[in-house]
């Protein structure tokens, strides 16, 4: 296993009426992509604005390479925010420009552009993007100190699909470079495409934690069965089966596929639309975060 | 239509209702702005002329190099009388005038330059016989004299000539200067105030910035702009209506540049913590509009209540401006003008250590 590039101890974030965070502890890896993933309030951006050095903890430590965090983690850092004002009236090259100014040694401005796929805005108003150009410039900005560890919260929030696949080849690329990147995200596919290794946390704590595929395969011995809700008789429900109700469709876990079918058939449950799926990371997280809406 | 304009009419005043901040504000600030003005000019009807008098003791002495700033003499308490000083209403029949107000004046040289200036409308050496000195150009010069000689027969005339200084010239410091506050003030306390909400600020924030790096670019970055402003509007509207200035250019820019920094430090303190836009707005007026009342932008507080130009002696605006006319209208020296300079010099370096102490990058 690698050196790890950042470490979090004990990790604890108290407002008046909340423990946004509670006892979390993990170590990243140098070179690799970390994903945090979890239910809204679960405490991912407190841990990572903790992590990047923004938001002050209760109490427990980070560690930069050893060491707390410090001038050198600012000049080493590059931050994405889940949403980031810009100041008004500068075109990309020079919002780019002004955030090179803050940083002793980092990437030509023109290099970042074209990283990024933005030679062609380089000159329009950085109001006048759309949501896809706006994450790519977001995110030259965040490699325009050519960091060592880059923070990506919730980058594709909002994003149609192409302009999110578009977003994971950027990041794809930058992983390439070995670069570390620390990602939190609601999409499961993306931390699946991106991520080496996952935790999943919530109310504020780490519920479970490393490689996608060893946490699915510990998880779920399994594969699963969706039919449509409404090709499901009544009668079926008895079925000595391990059932999930959706609002579409139910699914059935099931470590016997071949006996799981016998079973539907003399049932009588109609196949035509059934699917069969290996389990992926949401059922993963929904299995371990729970289904119901939180407030 | 009427549903959904009462929707967001019920909207938009819970909205304003909830913000105290913007409630108080709103309340507050016309309230105490009449009472202020109600204060500030209330009272008994103002004189019509203006006599300067020297005291006894002073009255044969060399003009005094640097003389402390006048007050007018206390009033008499009658309404339609004249306020004379002390001890000599007796002596002079002359200080008995009604519609007069007697000023008391430290040196003959400082009263000979306002009466030159038509600030006031006669000097007086009370004495047997008192000697006078009066504007040959001044229209009311020429009145206050016929009182006077009515009393006092055998008072001695010093004629003195030299024109009024306009209301125009007297009023283009006190525009220049109010731009400067405006400038200053909701220049940087806005700004900085949409960063913080905008969530700029906490970007910055994840950065090598430091909380002086960035407060100290604003403050260089809004004095550049600000002193250019006021350089240029100071030749091209100075051009424009005739002004003629009376002393040093650097000296003013120096003022330019300490006025600029204390209003900015001001702005930076009011912006530094808050976030409420309506809360920061509500403190910028709050600040401006006394300054803008008080500290003779328009119009001469010289008749006020002393407490009342106690309170804007403390304004910096007061000390930009008086040492602004002091220079560009009577061509005051730094010496004349130090004061000023530290006071400004001293409200940029208390308020600019608070607004770095205060200040907060995130809502």
């Amino acid at each position: 296993m690698s050196t790890p590039i950042i470490e979090v101890r004990d990790l604890v974030k108290q407002y008046p009426a909340l423990t946004a965070v509670n006892g979390v502890s993990f170590a990243v890896p140098e070179g690799g992509c970390f994903g945090l993933l979890g239910p809204n309030g679960a405490g991912k951006t407190t841990t990572v604005e903790i992590m990047e050095g923004i938001l002050a903890p209760t109490s427990g430590e980070v560690l930069y390479r050893g060491a707390p965090l410090g001038a050198r983690f600012q000049e080493e850092a590059g931050i994405l925010f889940q949403e980031t004002a810009l100041q008004n009236f500068l075109t990309v090259r020079q919002s780019v420009a002004m955030f090179r100014g803050l940083y002793q040694h980092g990437l030509d401005i023109d290099a970042v552009l074209k990283l990024c796929s933005l030679e062609k805005l380089a000159h329009r108003d950085n109001r006048k993007l759309s949501g896809g150009q706006r994450q790519r410039m977001l995110l030259a900005i965040a490699l325009v100190n050519d960091p060592a560890v880059l923070f990506l919260d919730e980058p594709t929030t909002g994003l149609d699909p192409q302009a999110r696949r578009n977003f994971w080849a950027l990041v794809q690329s930058i992983k390439a470079q070995r670069k570390t990147i620390l990602l939190t995200t609601h999409y499961m596919e993306e931390a699946e495409v991106l991520c080496d290794e996952i935790a999943i946390v919530d109310r504020g704590r780490i519920v479970t934690q490393g490689p996608p595929q060893r946490l699915l395969r510990e998880h779920f011995a399994e594969v699963l069965l969706e039919l449509p809700r409404q090709d499901f008789p009544q009668a079926a429900r008895r079925l000595p089966m391990q059932l999930i109700e959706a609002s579409d469709r139910v699914e059935i876990t099931t470590d016997d596929l071949d006996g799981t079918l016998r079973t539907l058939i003399s049932a009588h449950v109609p196949l035509k639309n059934l699917r069969i799926r290996p389990p992926n990371l949401e059922d993963l997280f929904l299995e371990l975060t729970g289904r119901e809406l939180r407030s | 239509m009427m549903r959904r304009l009462l929707a967001v009419w019920h909207a938009r005043n819970l909205e304003f209702l909830r913000d105290r901040g913007a409630l108080f504000f709103t309340l507050i600030l016309p309230l105490s702005i009449i009472v202020g003005m109600a204060i500030i000019f209330g009272g008994p009807p103002r004189p019509l002329f203006k006599v300067g008098v020297l005291s006894a003791h002073r009255a044969a002495a060399v003009p005094a190099a640097a003389p402390p700033p006048r007050r007018p003499a206390p009033s008499s308490g009658d309404s339609g009388r004249g306020s004379c000083p002390p001890g000599r209403c007796a002596a002079n029949p002359f200080l008995h005038e009604r519609y007069v107000q007697f000023i008391r004046v430290a040196s003959r040289g400082e009263g000979l330059m306002d009466v030159r200036r038509q600030r006031i409308d006669m000097l007086l050496a009370p004495g047997d016989p008192p000697r006078y000195w009066v504007n040959t150009d001044s229209p009311k010069g020429y009145i206050i004299q016929k009182l006077l000689l009515a009393a006092e027969p055998r008072a001695q005339r010093v004629a003195v000539t030299g024109k009024a200084v306009r209301y125009i010239d007297w009023l283009f410091p006190g525009i220049l200067a109010m731009n400067l506050m405006f400038s200053c003030l909701f220049g940087v306390g806005y700004i900085v105030l949409r960063y913080r909400q905008s969530g700029f600020l906490k970007r910055l924030h994840a950065t090598p910035l430091t909380a002086f790096e960035f407060l100290g670019a604003q403050v260089l970055s809004r004095l550049s702009i600000t002193v250019f402003i006021t350089a240029a509007l100071y030749i091209g509207v100075g051009a424009l209506i005739g002004f003629h200035d009376s002393g040093s250019v650097l000296l003013l820019l120096l003022l330019a540049v300490l006025g600029s920094l204390s209003m900015i430090a001001l702005g930076l303190t009011i912006s530094a913590r808050f976030s409420s836009e309506e809360l920061v707005n509500g403190l910028l007026n709050l600040l401006t509009w006394p300054m803008m009342l008080l500290s003779g932008v328009w119009f001469s507080l010289a008749g006020s209540p002393r407490w009342v130009q106690r309170i804007a002696d403390m304004l910096p605006l007061t000390q930009l401006l008086h040492a602004a006319r002091a220079v560009m209208l009577y061509g005051a020296g730094f010496g004349q003008i130090a004061p000023n300079l530290i006071y400004l010099s001293m409200i940029t370096l208390v308020f600019l250590a608070l607004g770095a102490w205060s200040f907060r990058w995130r809502i």
